[in-house]
């Protein structure tokens, strides 16, 4: 799927081991330090600076609080700082009832709300044993790759924002990716009555059929994105500015990814073949082939290539899906009336997780078998991808400057919603 | 007291200069949100005045009533004096530049020297900001611009050097005159004219800081740099000198450059002038809503190890050419 238009720089980086885990060597730091050193261990004579970018920054993606400890421009050592977002939404979802809780996740990653509903809800209905209806499938995955492509279309106007600036050519590239997000966010609005937080998946199916003409309008949506994420490419890729912020910036080893449990286009782009969508179909993606994108470089170049291959594949998924959408119930489940009509019958924990723009999304819920509270989860634990993101920037920031850790931590594309939950 | 008394020309033709300098300044924020908004599928400022022509005023008005906060911990002094001197330094370089026959202020012997000498000046004010703002942020901006202007400084004046030779003057209204008759500079002599034009023009948005070279403000990393602590018109001033010094870029670019307001056949004027500055000073606007930035250091890179080398080059073909013909 590779589409490189210039070579990576991976074989040329040299790579060192740093208390046990493999990081590139980099240029401005030879000698890397141990991203979780004391800081008074590094070079005594040193002029450091320390930085706290954020919690208010334009370009940290929200209450990110990132710690940065300066040796003159070059960043010697970074800790990322969480927390400023916390809602206390697990807690929140072990005082609701199941069907209560739906409107509640839409909140968590707050760029693809369609993704926190699908997740919790197949959760929801592999605890209480409940099928769903195949119509109902197929709306979810065609929701899920609709807000794929928004998610991925969002992620390249702010990463255009964090290398060019909101009054610059990465304005451009923004105004131009929301253009097309507003198209998706209509369809969104035609089929669910809401713009952003939608509250359409509920236990058993969805609550919204598909109005008349919707696939139509939907496909023809898609076909327009299509061609303007040639657009995108010319507009970006092929830009020498880009190329030299973003080639050989920020590289993941595929093992120290895997350690810390990333998942998603970070991990594909590290060169890891790796996709639920894929791997561990679940609603209608074991009727579709998925090919997965991948790329070896690992830098944030192999991750803007990852996104848009994965943006071109949503849409190709998207429209076939909705050239083949079956009749049917969309519910298995009669309508909820009262929030207590959904019970669990067993007290196990079920873990089930999806493929989100921003890699597993896994919830894992417990039970409650006291009778008069089988209505509502005893243990409600959100898997989210964004906070095991945020954990490489101590590995992958130091020995660059302050303007690659912006652009690293915009090609993570983490939301705050979701770290903090 | 007559007209050609040089206290009152230049005080006369100062006055006007400066004045409309400062609205064309003020009209080419509205042109390049008007531009900004067409590359970016929206209308841009529309709602003040027909086509949103009054916006400038509007958007100096609410600079005005602004709060005007001075950080406990700035250095007062030099905190209010900053903003003023970085306008007082663009707004002086337009002293010596032509902009018609006989229009000028000061028609000095080395005005080239003094215009450039006057855009780097403005390096002192910005340092001055980002030291007495007591913000890191502020300061980050403030080192990476002196930086960039004492390193962008030296391609720039080889550049402008080539002209020079060829006119054999520094007065710029000598070496507009050189170029009368369609002679153009960046056309001839072919090849060291075309390119030593676009080395001054890439050097010269370096010395500005607009994009792809305005890392010192990079709002994205440095929140906004130098200005970032400061409010209402003090931070408007800054804005101010920057569209300034990009205008009065332009207008040294067509003198140094592109003849001045030599015109087709016999028809010179101020009118050639203001087509061909104004179309660099809209090309420059082009450049900074397609780019992104470059890095701190590839900036440097750029600098020392293309940039110097071609500008030397340059020169040294131009002394060759001018010696051989």
């Amino acid at each position: 799927m590779s589409l490189h238009a210039t070579p990576h720089p991976k074989d040329t980086v040299k790579w060192t081991t740093v208390g046990g885990v493999r990081v590139p060597v980099h240029l401005l730091i030879p000698n890397l330090p141990d991203p979780f050193m004391d800081i008074e261990d590094y070079e005594p004579d040193a002029d450091l600076m320390v930085l706290n970018m954020g919690p208010q920054h334009p370009s940290t993606h929200g209450v990110l609080r990132v710690k940065l400890v300066l040796d003159g421009e070059v960043c010697v050592k970074v800790t990322p700082y969480l927390g400023y977002l916390h809602r206390g939404v697990e807690k929140l979802c072990e005082k609701l009832s199941y069907v209560q809780i739906t409107p509640i996740v839409d909140k968590n990653d707050y760029v693809s709300p369609m993704m926190n509903e699908l997740a919790i809800n197949m959760a929801f209905e592999k605890l209480i044993g409940a099928e769903v209806p195949r119509r109902a499938r197929y709306i979810r995955t065609i929701c899920a790759e609709i807000q794929r492509l928004g998610s991925h279309l969002l992620w390249l106007g702010t990463f255009g924002l964090d290398m060019g600036g909101a009054i610059g050519g990465g304005g451009s590239i923004f105004m131009h990716t929301f253009r097309e997000r507003e198209l998706l966010l209509d369809l969104f609005e035609d089929l669910t009555g809401c713009r952003f937080h939608y509250n359409t998946h509920t236990v058993g199916g969805n609550r919204h059929d598909i109005p008349a003409g919707w696939a139509a309008k939907a496909t023809q949506v898609l076909a327009v994105i299509s061609k303007r994420c040639i657009e995108y490419e010319d507009f970006v890729r092929g830009n020498k500015v880009f190329q030299a912020r973003t080639v050989g910036v920020g590289i993941i080893d595929p093992v120290l990814a895997i350690d810390l449990g990333i998942s998603g286009p970070v991990l594909r782009a590290s060169g890891v073949d790796v996709d639920l969508r894929r791997d561990q179909p679940y609603a209608a993606y074991d009727e579709i082939a998925v090919n997965v994108a991948t790329d070896p470089g690992g830098d944030c170049f192999s991750r803007y290539v990852v996104r848009v291959d994965e943006m071109r594949e949503s849409i190709r998924i998207a429209t076939e899906l909705l050239a083949g959408v079956p009749e049917g119930p969309i519910c298995s489940l009669k309508p909820v009336k009262l929030p207590g009509a959904v019970k669990a019958k067993h007290g196990q924990g079920v873990y089930s997780s999806i493929e989100s723009p921003r890699g597993e999304l896994g919830t894992f819920v417990v039970g409650n078998t006291v009778r008069r509270q089988s209505a509502i989860p005893y243990r409600c634990k959100i898997r989210s991808p964004s906070m095991h993101l945020l954990q490489l920037l101590p590995y992958i920031c130091p020995g660059n400057n302050i303007s690659d850790i912006i652009v690293t931590l915009g090609s993570l594309d983490p939301i705050m919603g979701e770290v903090d939950r | 007291m007559s007209f050609d008394n040089p206290w009152i020309h230049g005080l006369v033709m100062g006055l006007i200069l400066a004045n409309v300098a400062l609205v064309i300044t003020g009209y080419s924020i509205w042109f390049e949100r008007k531009f900004a908004g067409r590359m970016q599928n929206r209308p841009g400022p529309s709602v003040v005045g027909p086509w949103g022509l009054l916006q400038p005023l509007a958007d100096a008005l609410k600079l005005l009533q602004k709060e005007d906060i001075v950080p406990r911990s700035a250095d007062r002094a030099l905190f209010n004096l900053a903003p003023p001197l970085t306008v007082f330094c663009a707004l002086s370089a337009l002293a010596v530049v032509p902009v018609g026959p006989g229009v000028i202020v000061a028609d000095l012997h080395i005005g080239i020297l003094f215009a450039l000498a006057m855009g780097s000046l403005t390096v002192f004010p910005v340092w001055m900001a980002g030291w007495a703002s007591n913000t890191k942020y502020a300061l980050l901006g403030a080192m990476r611009s002196a930086a960039q202007s004492i390193s962008y400084e030296i391609p720039l004046l080889l550049s402008a050097t080539v002209p020079i030779i060829l006119a054999d003057s520094f007065r710029i209204t000598d070496i507009v005159n050189a170029q009368l008759g369609g002679k153009w500079f960046a056309l001839w002599p072919p090849g060291p004219g075309i390119a030593a034009f676009a080395l001054f023009f890439l050097c010269s948005l370096a010395e500005a800081n607009r994009i792809p070279f305005d890392i010192p403000e990079a709002e994205s990393e440095l929140v906004s740099g130098v200005s970032t602590e400061y409010t209402g018109m003090k931070w408007g001033l800054f804005q101010l000198a920057e569209y300034l010094h990009t205008f009065i870029i332009s207008l040294v670019a067509t003198t140094l450059f592109l003849g001045g307001w030599d015109g087709p056949g016999d028809n010179d004027g101020i009118i050639w002038m203001a087509i061909k500055s104004l179309t660099l000073f809209a090309g420059i606007f082009w450049i900074r809503w397609s780019f992104m930035r470059y890095r701190a250091d590839q900036l440097m890179a750029i600098c020392w190890k293309f940039f110097l080398p071609l500008g030397l080059v340059l020169v040294m073909l131009t002394a060759l050419w001018v010696h051989l013909i």
